[in-house]
């Protein structure tokens, strides 16, 4: 591995940083074309800093390999050196372009969608400040300076989030996010920590460095027994704690009821934060850290199979809901599922791939929702849809293009993405997984397809006044969904695999990032040509079902998902519900801390013991001390020979018997 | 067998005396009192050899302080109800407690005290060896006493003189 | 055969007693009597000790006591004499105004 350095990474999160300030301290004095352009320009620049470092900075260095720049040394204290460090690889390349060319789109986007709301500049701001917290976290160095980006995102999601404060229930849909992230980022936390104690080292290249020369064995030793069952390495704990991490932000199983939540912030919100990037930064995060979880068999196995189980299971939830944006955000916690298991099974290429092309497709997704509902005048219900296609043309091509590669048809962008991870699934020799991914992907066509034909499809069932504004959105906000739909179809044709006659060039491109996982896959066995075509057919055939399946019961006998639902009212009604894990949580953990820190924090600990402390004190100073001791001066000559007396009495006593 | 008897039975009449001097109502016969202890005193400096301090206790502070007690005593001339009530108070009781254990711890400090007494020099607790200790090796406390003892006629005049009228 | 011991267990008694008087009595000049007999049982002490030492330093000193006794004793009064000019009494509990 290579390391150059270079000086002028520092822009790439430097200039919507500048945004946010400009627009943060003067933003509400300035008309709103400036704010609009400030914010855009400065992730443009980002963009075009990163294509320049892309194209022409990296593939300069010998062997291509990584791009440092150090701008300062932050901590250095004892062993713990870590310097404020930017890295530029071709993972942080993909990363960066991802965040910055999809985050520039809907920030035009935005200009559309928020024209009319009074907070103009602060959501730019926040949204500026959200790409530069991002651009730190995906081209950071190290863990700390990954960790400040880390933080910053979730800073701004709680900000984005509940941007609508007055409303509560908006407010407090950020407040959850912010709170289920913090137990996340405590498992990463403590995962950095362990990681410094055993390696002495906290930045990516020295990290590596450190396992090749010995720190291997230090990490796959023992820690702690657990009984009866056994030992685990000490690269296992770590990675799982860092794990935690993930699943806080990537919003998977414990910790992703945050998400759907989520959705009460604005519609471009949802699309470039808890779609196509903050919630991919755990994905991310277990891609850089390869090596460490090459190491740890378990690790891997309980990352692929928290992914596939959270795939699955939100996917049953999506099948019901009736709000578009939970649809969507379902959705999204189950792609995520499918790129936690393209790098739990060691395939960290397919599940990048996954998740620059799920990128482009959800941004897609949840920007022509947003302009459905722009059109419908803040309806997210989709009962109440219907029809829109006449009205909406440009939205409806775009998400249908969106739709269709969410599925898994060839050629779009998500049939290539997803294959691969299915296939590298079953051929890694993670069988089990591949079955749950692979009727999940079922699910995901049937219920995307129940989406678009309640929303475009039949008869509008809006009442009169909202059919009377349905209109196309502006030029604003209908040439980004152009844009990506554009990526979302070409998007997958740079992973093209072999048997299709492609050379597969994503993969090729990224896999010298994650040579540590070499060693293992070279272990597995072979596979012909002949599976993955079975393969390739098995992912297609149920997506065709799953898409059949949805025309029938959406299009053609319409009265079937009603009577459905009352066939089996328990299983309608669980996942309607979210198979009630907020109420479970709620009880479970939320109302115990709620009532510890009232009854016994509050009333009993802070109120008598703390306060008691220094009431008590003062007390002892002020009554005992002052008001006691002051009777001593009583003023009569008889008591003051008494205390010489006994004063003289001391002294005596401690010459006589003491001394 | 001489000096045994003249020093408890002085010594028992000074007790005595004391015992009298602070338990008497009346302040006249307090001071009364202190006479007394201040004769037996000097009668026990005698038992001692210290015949020159003897006749200065009593010239000195029977003779002198003890009749300014008693002149100012009766000047104050202080009725029945001015005299006032004997009260007992907490501060009184503690302040017994102390001096009985002060006591106790002086009887431990005394019994300490070598018991061998040496002889003594020609003309011990005489005029002539007082002179020659006063004006040769302790002439500096001498003169100082001296001033101490002008300073007092000062002030004892001046605080004691009444009023001047203003012209 | 008395002692040094004797007599210093005299002059203990005495100066106790007259501890005893500065703390019990509240007249003023009676306080005043109670300190002068604690100076008196101090130079017994002292001339014991002479006697014991052969040190006829010691007398020397019980004559300074006596003076520096004399004079304190004319200015005290004096000073008594004066608050109960001012004040109508020598009740040492009505001089308090030191009282918290």
């Amino acid at each position: 591995m290579t390391v150059e350095y270079t000086s002028w990474l520092w822009l790439i999160p430097f200039f919507p940083l500048l945004g946010t300030l400009v627009n943060g301290i003067v933003g509400s004095k300035l008309p709103r074309q400036v704010v609009s352009l400030i914010a855009c320009g400065s992730i443009f620049l980002s963009f075009l800093v990163s294509v320049f470092y892309a194209t022409i900075k990296l593939p300069r260095v010998e062997g291509g390999e990584v791009l440092i720049n150090v701008v300062y040394t932050w901590l250095s204290s004892g062993n713990l050196v870590a310097r404020a460090a930017f890295q530029f690889d071709r993972l942080s390349m993909v990363m960066s372009l991802v965040v910055t060319g999809v985050g520039f789109l809907i920030h035009v986007y935005s200009i559309g969608y928020m024209g009319h709301d009074p907070g103009y500049a602060r959501y730019f701001t926040y949204l500026n400040l959200f790409a530069g917290a991002m651009l730190i976290l995906v081209l950071g160095a190290n863990l700390p300076v990954m960790f400040i980006g880390w933080e910053g995102v979730g800073l701004c999601s709680y900000l984005l989030i509940g941007f609508w404060f007055e409303d509560n229930e908006k407010a407090s849909a950020g407040k959850k996010a912010f709170i289920v992230n913090r137990i996340g980022d405590f498992g990463f936390l403590i995962g950095i920590f362990s990681l410094f104690f055993f390696l002495g080292k906290v930045d990516f290249v020295g990290m590596q460095h450190a396992i090749e020369r010995g720190g291997k064995d230090v990490l796959t030793g023992g820690w702690f027994s657990l009984g009866a069952l056994g030992t685990p390495m000490v690269v296992t704990v770590i990675c799982l704690c860092l794990f935690l991490g993930a699943t806080g932000k990537s919003a998977q199983l414990p910790l992703y009821v945050w998400l759907p939540d989520a959705m009460a912030g604005p519609t471009p919100v949802s699309a470039l934060i808890h779609a196509a990037t903050m919630v991919t930064a755990g994905v991310y995060m277990v891609a850089r850290l390869n090596f460490l979880f090459a190491l740890s068999s378990t690790a891997c196995l309980v990352v692929a199979t928290v992914g596939g189980l959270t795939a699955i299971y939100s996917a049953t939830i999506a099948l019901t809901q009736n709000d578009i944006k939970k649809v969507l955000a379902y959705s999204t916690v189950s792609q995520l599922g499918y790129m936690f298991v393209g790098v739990g099974v060691m395939a960290y290429s397919a599940g990048i791939f996954h998740l620059m092309t799920h990128a482009f497709f959800k941004a897609l997704l949840f920007l022509g929702s947003g302009s459905v509902i722009h059109a419908m005048g803040g309806e997210q219900d989709m009962r109440k849809m219907g029809g829109l296609k006449k009205h909406m043309p440009i939205t409806y091509w775009t998400f249908l293009i969106a739709t269709i590669a969410i599925s898994g048809i060839f050629p779009f962008s998500g049939f290539f993405s997803k294959d691969e991870i299915l296939w590298k699934a079953w051929a890694n020799g993670y069988q089990f997984i591949w079955a749950i991914c692979w009727v999940g992907a079922g699910i995901t066509a049937f219920y995307m397809f129940r989406l678009v034909f309640m929303t475009f499809y039949g008869e509008c069932r809006a009442d009169e006044e909202t059919k009377h504004h349905l209109h196309e959105s502006p030029a604003s906000m209908t040439i980004p969904l152009v844009i990506l739909a554009i990526l979302s179809v070409v998007g997958g044709w740079v992973g093209v695999p072999a048997i299709l006659g492609g050379s597969n060039r994503i993969e090729r491109y990224i896999e010298p990032v994650f040579e540590a996982a070499a060693p293992v896959l070279a272990g597995l066995p072979e596979h012909s040509h002949g599976e993955e075509w079975l393969f390739v057919l098995l992912s297609l055939g149920i997506a065709g079902a799953g898409i059949y399946l949805s025309w029938y019961m959406y299009r053609a006998r319409t009265e079937l998902p009603g009577k459905m639902a009352e066939a089996v009212p328990p299983l309608y009604k669980l996942s309607l519900n979210k198979y009630y894990v907020d109420e479970i949580y709620d009880a479970a953990v939320v109302k115990p801390i709620l009532n510890t820190s009232d009854y016994f924090l509050w009333r009993f600990f802070d109120t008598w013991i703390v306060d008691g402390l220094v009431n008590g004190m003062a007390n002892l100073f002020k009554n005992v001390l002052g008001e006691g001791l002051r009777r001593l001066q009583s003023g009569v000559v008889n008591s003051y020979a008494v205390y010489f007396l006994l004063g003289a009495l001391l002294v005596l006593g401690y010459m006589l018997w003491w001394s | 067998m001489a000096e045994a008897v003249v020093f408890y039975v002085f010594g028992a009449i000074a007790v005595i005396g004391s015992a009298l001097m602070i338990t008497r109502r009346n302040p006249v016969s307090s001071a009364w009192s202190l006479v007394i202890v201040m004769v037996c005193l000097a009668a026990l400096f005698v038992a001692l050899s210290a015949t020159f301090v003897a006749a200065m206790q009593i010239i000195v502070y029977a003779g002198a302080v003890m009749v300014l007690f008693l002149f100012v005593v009766m000047l104050l001339n202080l009725s029945e109800e001015e005299l006032g009530k004997p009260k007992v108070t907490g501060i009184k009781i503690l302040g017994i407690i102390v001096s009985v254990g002060f006591l106790v711890e002086l009887i431990a400090m005394s019994l300490r005290a070598p018991a061998e007494t040496g002889g003594l020099v020609e003309g011990f607790g005489q005029i002539i060896p007082i002179a020659r200790l006063l004006f040769t090796t302790y002439l500096l406390p001498f003169e100082i006493t001296s001033v101490i003892l002008l300073a007092a006629i000062v002030g004892a005049v001046v605080l004691a003189q009444r009023k001047r009228e203003k012209k | 055969m008395i002692t040094l011991n004797h007599y210093l267990v005299l002059s203990g008694i005495l100066f106790t007693v007259g501890a005893v008087g500065v703390v019990a009595r509240r007249n003023t000049i009676v306080i005043f009597m109670s300190i002068e007999l604690m100076l008196n049982a101090a130079n017994l002490a002292m001339v014991a000790a002479s006697r014991a030492l052969g040190d006829m330093g010691g007398h020397v000193f019980v004559l300074m006591v006596m003076a520096v006794a004399a004079a304190e004793a004319g200015v005290g009064l004096a000073i008594i004499l004066m608050i109960y000019r001012i004040r109508g009494t020598v009740n040492a509990d009505d001089m308090n105004l030191l009282k918290w």
